[in-house]
């Protein structure tokens, strides 16, 4: 049983306030993505819960039990450097067997350990190799495989795989998907890689400015985004979005064109996702600007009433720059935000 | 001279400088080697050749002048006394300024700029300022003419070397390294003994062997600080006057010889202490 709770914490660097009152429980074997953008407290987070970092107020529970005064070693983690710290004067097998020998683990148990996750991160013809003689990407994998290793309750990970190549990538993160779902380890990942972090988690925490601003599952996130910020960060491209006023009762005015929205009574911002739109004879009308072809789909980039406006349509389709087209946006995927607050207005 | 300036062609300046390059070179060699080369050769030969006129080349590999030199009365003792005081120096200007080192690049705390400089600022004071003084207070705690009061005095010398070595070699190695540790199962202490110490190893020792180098060539404080236990520097020098030349020759290269091996040896890590990078 290892539940993480965080329970209000906040971290200051002198007067530079890198985490504002954090509060997240992530729940036994859970798998939760901690996804943001550089600079926004992910890596000061996780380096709390490992115990590398003081929290400046706050507490951190594992398991039921609070741990933020222990040091590192009696958390029952184990951390995935973001910038691999293997231990140079060992070779990959003694740094994948480092824990282990810490343990005091007997020697032919350390081996089928470390033989096992080395073949797991597809480094076994490396074990006997020094660091210096390792690419990026095979030090990332034996930092990965060096955690795995340690089989613990809770393994912390500041993007793995940021510096594998995009196969590889694809690869080791269904990789480490499956061991992670298989062991009864509680994840918590860290990467600015929105693709990664929808495939992985089971829950993503989007983090903004050192706050939380949702947490919830890959689909509620992209779908029901909580505030303005994770509907333009989520997404790519993200949502569109327009000015909106109130015409009367549920009665919006959007670029000219009435929609059925909240019942509220000031201005609102009117969003959509590219993918949701569909040609119509009546809508919103756009200009195009530049047109994409993506392969799968066709990435067309419009003006609406000097606002921009992206939309993802069939391939199939002709259009050209200058060419004025009607949206229909799809009724039940439409979302309000108050640009005031900032939140998601139902 | 139309013609001259043809012929100079567009490489002749580079041509010139790369003859000034070489000639540089050699002169910076000689300007070593030579008097290296003189002292190697009057203290191979025998003692009647170094005092005889015109010198010799070559070394007669006649150990007569070592001999003498072993055999001249406290020579022996002083050496011992030299290594001694060296040997101390060096232990405790490393189990002193190691740990400063490690603090100075690990931890913050207020002052941390001004600790530098302070450090360098002890080399600022000459020594014959603070021989009296020295002298006087060792007499009272009794330190005076002993091994240890003297290895005490290199210490103190040594030991800014010993911080700002130590320092960069422990800012060379990336704190995640000792972090990884930690979440490892290691303690401080553990992590320090399994990751930090076997990598700064190497630089250690360059550092302690800086510091025997230091103690090995100090003369000043040794004459003025001892008078029975003298190091080899401080015997030699109130010898200078009276001794043979061929005893003199013996002493200089038991001097330079083992401080010339031991810089050698660790020149990579002197210059990480000035912070020149070296690949
Ligand atoms: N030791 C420190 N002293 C002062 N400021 C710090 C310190 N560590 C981090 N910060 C600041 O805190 C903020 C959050 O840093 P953090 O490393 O957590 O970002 P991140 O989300 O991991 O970014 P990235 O994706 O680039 O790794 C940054 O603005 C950073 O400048
Ligand atoms: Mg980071």
């Amino acid at each position: 049983m290892a539940e993480i709770q965080i329970k209000n914490i906040a971290k200051r660097f002198g007067t530079y306030q890198a985490l504002h009152n954090i509060d997240l429980t992530i729940s036994d074997q859970e798998f939760m993505v901690l996804l943001g953008a550089s600079g926004c407290g992910k890596s000061t987070l996780l380096r709390i819960i490992a115990g590398l970092e003081t929290p400046s107020e706050g507490e951190v529970w594992i398991g039921g039990r609070r741990i933020d005064h222990l040091p590192p070693k009696d958390r029952g983690i184990a951390m995935v450097f973001q910038n691999y710290a293997v231990f140079p004067h060992l070779t990959v097998f003694e740094n994948i067997g480092f824990g282990l020998r810490m343990q005091k683990m007997p020697n032919d148990e350390v081996t089928r350990r470390v033989e096992r996750t080395a073949e797991l991160m597809h480094i076994e013809q490396l074990t006997g190799r020094y660091s210096g003689e390792l690419s990026g990407g095979q030090r990332q994998r034996v930092a990965v495989a060096r955690a795995l290793a340690m089989e613990p309750d809770v393994i912390l990970m500041d993007e793995p795989l940021s510096n594998l190549d995009a196969l590889l990538r694809l690869e080791m993160r269904a990789e480490l998907k499956g061991v992670l779902a298989e062991s009864n380890t509680t994840a918590i990942y860290v990467t600015h890689d929105q693709v990664e972090a929808m495939s992985l988690a089971d829950r993503i925490s989007v983090m903004h400015e050192g706050r939380i601003v949702q947490a919830a599952t890959p689909v509620e996130v992209y779908r029901n985004p909580a505030e303005r910020f994770v509907a333009s960060f989520i997404g790519n491209p993200p949502m569109n979005f327009l000015p909106a006023t109130p015409v009367k009762g549920g009665q919006w005015s959007v670029a000219g064109q009435m929609m059925d929205g909240p019942s509220a009574n000031k201005a609102l911002e009117f969003a959509i996702r590219p993918e949701d739109l569909k040609i119509a004879d009546s809508g919103l009308t756009a200009v195009a600007k530049v047109v994409e072809p993506l392969g799968a789909h066709l990435l067309v980039t419009c003006a609406v009433e000097g606002h921009q406006f992206r939309a993802v349509l069939d391939s199939d389709l002709v259009v050209k720059p200058g060419e004025t087209l009607t949206f229909a946006p799809l009724a039940d995927r439409v979302r309000w935000f108050d640009p005031d607050t900032q939140k998601a207005v139902a | 001279m139309s013609e001259a300036t043809v012929d100079a062609g567009p490489d002749d300046p580079r041509k010139a400088g790369k003859f000034v390059y070489i000639a540089a070179v050699v002169l910076l060699c000689a300007w070593v080697l030579v008097p290296l080369y003189f002292l190697l050769i009057n203290t191979l030969s025998s003692p009647e050749a170094v005092n005889a006129f015109p010198k010799r080349f070559v070394p007669e590999f006649d150990l007569g002048s070592l001999t003498f030199f072993a055999g001249f009365e406290g020579m022996l003792v002083a050496l011992k006394n030299s290594i001694l005081v060296a040997a101390i120096t060096m232990v405790m200007s490393i189990t002193i300024g190691a740990p400063a080192g490690y603090a100075l690049s690990r931890f913050d705390f207020k002052g941390k700029g001004l600790f530098r400089l302070l450090i360098l600022l002890t080399r600022a004071f000459p020594l014959p300022l603070l021989a009296l003084p020295l002298a006087v207070m060792f007499i009272r705690t009794g330190l005076d003419d002993t091994v240890f009061g003297l290895a005490l005095v290199h210490t103190t010398l040594a030991i800014p070397f010993a911080v700002l070595i130590t320092f960069s070699l422990f800012s060379g190695i990336p704190i995640e390294l000792e972090e990884a540790a930690w979440t490892l199962g290691c303690t401080r202490l553990t992590a320090f003994t399994k990751v930090v110490f076997p990598l700064i190893l190497p630089g250690i020792t360059a550092s302690a062997i800086f510091a025997f180098v230091i103690s090995w060539n100090e003369v000043f404080a040794a004459a003025v600080l001892t008078i029975e236990n003298r190091t080899l520097t401080a015997f030699l020098l109130q010898n200078l006057d009276t001794s043979p030349l061929h005893l003199k020759f013996a002493g200089g290269f038991i001097l330079v010889v083992p401080a010339l091996i031991f810089i050698f040896a660790v020149r990579k890590y002197l210059f990480a202490m000035w912070g020149i990078a070296n690949r």
